[in-house]
C-alpha cells in the first residue's frame, strides 16, 4: 500500500472521491492552492476585460463606449475584484498554500479544515460581491476605496460589495493565522529560523500583516453599513461624524495590504534569482530583516494616501518621514537581488525573465511613491492618473510580474509539465512592452494635470490616452498568449523533471507533482549547514 | 498534544474577577454623573482596558499561556496604541 500510495501524485490521490468533490471537498493544501489557483485566474481575466473597457472609454474624449455611471461601475468592479480576489490573495493563497508546507517539511497546513473553510469564505465573498452587480440598485460606482460619505450616499447597491469585502477579510485572516501557525510548528527537524527559505519568511511576515490590519477594515465596513442603515454618526458630518475618520479606517488596513500583495511577490523574487544566478542570495539575514521591517513600518504609513484630505500638517509631516523609512528596507532588498547576480552563473530562463522584469517595473513603482510620499509633489499630482500609474507599476508590475514568475518557476513541480520556453518568452516581452506603454504615458498625463476616475478629459490630453489604450490591447494580448501558453503546457507539455532548474529548496526534492503528503519521511536538515535560498 | 499543559482556575479567582468586572461597569456608569470634561472619554476608555485586561488575563487565560503567545498578543497591543498614537497626530493638530 505505502509503495502505491508513494507512486501516486496528489491529483491521482483522490481519498475515494470522485469529480468535483474530490476537489471540494479535500483538506489537502495543494489542492486548495490550485482552487485558488483557477478562481483567481477566472476573475483576473474579468478584471483584465473591466480594465480594457475602462481604456477603451478613455481612447477619445467624450462618451465612446460607455457614459459616466457604467465608467464609474467598470472602475469600481475591477479595482474591487483586483484587490480584494486576486492581489491580496493571489501568492499567499496559491502558492503559499502550495509551496509553504513542502518548503519548511511538512505534510500539510498547521489547520487544513480552517484552510479548506478560508476558501469557502472566499468562495462566498466572490458570490456576495457578484450579486452587487445584477441587483437592485445596480454595481456600485464608489471605487474600491467606498469613500465616506458618498459611499453610504449613493443608490447604487453598495451593501453586498461592502459585506462581500468584509468575508474576503476574513478568508484572508484565516489564512494568515494558517501560515504563522504552521510556520512557528510545523518546520522540519533542523529548518530553523534563519534556514528558512524567503518566500517562507515573506509568507510569514505576510501573515502577520494579515492577522494585524485586515480586522480594522472588517469593522470599517461593517461602521459604513451601520452608518448607512441605522445612521450612527461616525461618518456623516450632519451626523456629528468625521469623514477622514473613514480614510484613516480604511487605510489603516489598505497600505499595510499593498505589503499583503508585494511582501510575497518579494519572496517569490528571492527564490528565483539565486536559483538562475545558481548561487546563493546575497545578505540573506539583510532580506530576512528587510521582509520584517517592511512588514512592521509599513503598518505605520498609512496617511501618505491622505495627505490632502484635510489632516493636521502635523500629520502629514509625520507619516511622510515614515513613508521615507519604508523606502530603505524595499532598497536594501533590490540591492541584495543585482548583487546577487553580479558574478553569478546566470541561466536566462523565463522565470528569471520575469524576475528582471519584476525589478524593473517595481523600481520605476518605487521612485514615484517617493514623488508621492512627498506632500510637496503629493498634492501636485494627487487624485490623477499619476497615482494610477505608480500604483499599477507596484502593484502589476510588482505583484503582477512576481505572479506569473511564481507561475513559470513552480508550473513544472505543480503539474509534472513544462512550458513552451519560447511562447512564455514572446508571452513575457508582449506584456512587458504593453504595459509601459500602457501605464508610462499615465504618469505624464498626470503630472500634466489630467484627473483620475472621469470618463472624460480635455482635448490636450488625447494624444497620450491613445497610446495608452494601444498599450492595453498589446499588454492584454501578451497575458492570452502567457496564459494560453501555461493552460498548454500543464495539459499536453513535456514531462518535467524533478527539479528542472536545479533549485536548492525542498520542494525540488520531492516528485513532480507531489504526493498527498508531500514527504514518505520528515526531512531531517539538522546536518545541512545552508540555508536553502 | 501533550506538551500542552492545562491550567484550572479556582472558582474563587473566577467570582473576584467577575465581582471586579460589576464594581468597574458600576464605576463607569457612575462616572458620568462627574463633570470631568474632556477627560470623560479617558476615563471610560481607562476602565474599558481594565476591564478588557482582566476577561483577557483570567477568562480567557493569557495568564497561563506560553511566553510565545504572550509576545504575540502584546505585539498586536502595541501596534494598536501605536495606530493609535499616530492618528492623534492628525485629530490633535488639527
Amino acid at each position: 500500500m505505502s509503495e502505491t500510495a508513494a507512486q501516486l501524485n496528489f491529483f491521482q490521490e483522490t481519498q475515494g472521491r470522485k469529480g468535483i468533490l474530490a476537489w471540494i471537498l479535500s483538506t489537502d493544501h495543494k489542492r486548495i492552492g490550485l482552487m485558488y489557483m483557477y478562481t483567481i485566474m477566472v476573475f483576473f481575466i474579468v478584471g483584465v476585460l473591466l480594465g480594457l473597457g475602462i481604456k477603451m472609454e478613455l481612447i477619445a474624449p467624450g462618451l465612446t463606449v460607455m457614459g459616466p455611471q457604467a465608467y464609474n461601475s467598470f472602475f469600481t468592479v475591477h479595482g474591487v475584484i483586483m484587490i480584494f480576489v486576486i492581489v491580496i490573495p493571489g501568492l499567499p493563497a496559491i502558492f503559499g498554500n502550495f509551496f509553504l508546507p513542502i518548503m519548511i517539511g511538512a505534510k500539510d497546513v498547521a489547520f487544513p479544515k480552517l484552510n479548506l473553510f478560508s476558501w469557502y469564505l472566499f468562495i462566498i465573498g466572490i458570490i456576495t460581491v457578484l450579486i452587487s452587480l445584477f441587483t437592485f440598485g445596480g454595481p456600485p460606482d464608489t471605487g474600491w476605496t467606498f469613500y465616506a460619505p458618498y459611499s453610504f450616499k449613493t443608490t447604487t447597491n453598495m451593501f453586498p460589495a461592502v459585506l462581500g469585502a468584509f468575508i474576503l477579510g476574513f478568508s484572508s485572516i484565516l489564512t494568515g493565522l494558517n501560515f504563522i501557525t504552521t510556520i512557528h510548528r510545523m518546520r522540519a527537524p533542523g529548518m530553523r529560523w534563519m534556514k528558512m527559505p524567503l518566500f517562507a519568511w515573506s509568507i510569514y511576515g505576510t501573515g502577520w500583516i494579515q492577522l494585524f490590519a485586515t480586522p480594522i477594515v472588517g469593522i470599517t465596513l461593517l461602521m459604513i453599513i451601520a452608518e448607512r442603515f441605522l445612521k450612527i454618526g461616525f461618518f456623516d458630518p450632519a451626523l456629528g461624524g468625521d469623514p477622514i475618520l473613514y480614510q484613516h479606517l480604511f487605510w489603516i488596513y489598505s497600505h499595510p495590504a499593498v505589503y499583503i500583495m508585494i511582501l510575497p511577490a518579494m519572496g517569490v523574487i528571492s527564490e528565483i534569482i539565486p536559483t538562475f544566478a545558481r548561487k546563493g542570495i546575497f545578505g540573506y539575514n539583510a532580506v530576512v530583516i528587510s521582509t520584517m521591517a517592511i512588514a512592521i513600518v509599513g503598518y505605520f504609513v498609512w496617511a501618505h494616501h491622505m495627505f490632502t484630505s484635510g489632516m493636521s500638517t502635523t500629520a502629514q509631516f509625520v507619516f511622510s518621514l515614515l513613508t521615507f523609512f519604508v523606502a530603505i528596507p524595499s532598497a536594501i532588498k533590490v540591492f541584495n537581488w543585482v548583487a546577487t547576480l553580479y558574478k553569478g552563473s546566470i541561466r536566462l530562463e523565463v522565470p528569471l525573465i520575469w524576475a528582471l522584469g519584476f525589478l524593473f517595473l517595481f523600481m520605476i513603482g518605487g521612485f514615484t511613491g517617493l514623488f508621492l510620499g512627498a506632500v510637496a509633489t503629493d498634492v501636485h499630482v494627487h487624485n490623477t492618473t499619476f497615482v494610477v500609474a505608480h500604483f499599477h507599476y507596484i502593484i502589476f508590475g510588482g505583484m503582477g510580474s512576481a505572479f506569473f514568475a511564481a507561475l513559470h518557476y513552480w508550473l513544472p513541480k505543480m503539474y509534472g509539465r513544462m512550458y513552451n520556453k519560447y511562447w512564455a518568452t514572446v508571452g513575457w516581452a508582449t506584456f512587458f512592452i504593453g504595459f509601459n506603454v500602457l501605464y508610462f504615458p499615465m504618469f505624464i498625463l498626470g503630472y500634466q494635470g489630467m484627473p483620475r476616475r472621469y470618463y472624460d478629459y480635455l482635448d490636450q490630453f488625447h494624444g497620450l490616452n491613445i497610446v495608452s489604450t494601444l498599450g492595453a490591447f498589446i499588454m492584454v494580448a501578451g497575458i492570452f498568449v502567457i496564459i494560453l501558453n501555461l493552460i498548454r503546457g500543464a495539459r499536453h507539455g513535456e514531462q518535467a523533471t524533478m527539479n528542472p532548474w536545479e533549485g536548492r529548496s525542498l520542494e525540488w526534492t520531492v516528485p513532480s507533482p507531489p504526493p498527498l503528503e508531500n514527504f514518505d519521511e520528515i526531512p531531517d536538515l539538522t546536518k545541512s549547514s545552508a540555508h536553502p535560498a | 498534544m501533550s506538551e500542552h499543559k492545562t491550567h484550572i482556575t479556582s472558582y474563587t479567582t473566577h467570582f473576584m474577577v467577575l465581582l471586579a468586572l460589576l464594581i468597574l461597569t458600576w464605576a463607569t456608569v457612575s462616572i458620568t454623573n462627574i463633570n470631568l470634561g474632556p477627560y470623560s472619554v479617558t476615563a471610560a476608555l481607562l476602565i474599558a482596558c481594565l476591564k478588557a485586561t482582566l476577561v483577557l488575563l483570567y477568562f480567557m487565560h493569557l495568564k497561563f499561556d506560553s511566553k510565545i503567545l504572550k509576545i504575540s498578543f502584546s505585539a498586536v497591543m502595541v501596534v494598536f496604541a501605536l495606530v493609535i498614537l499616530l492618528t492623534f497626530f492628525d485629530y490633535l493638530f488639527r
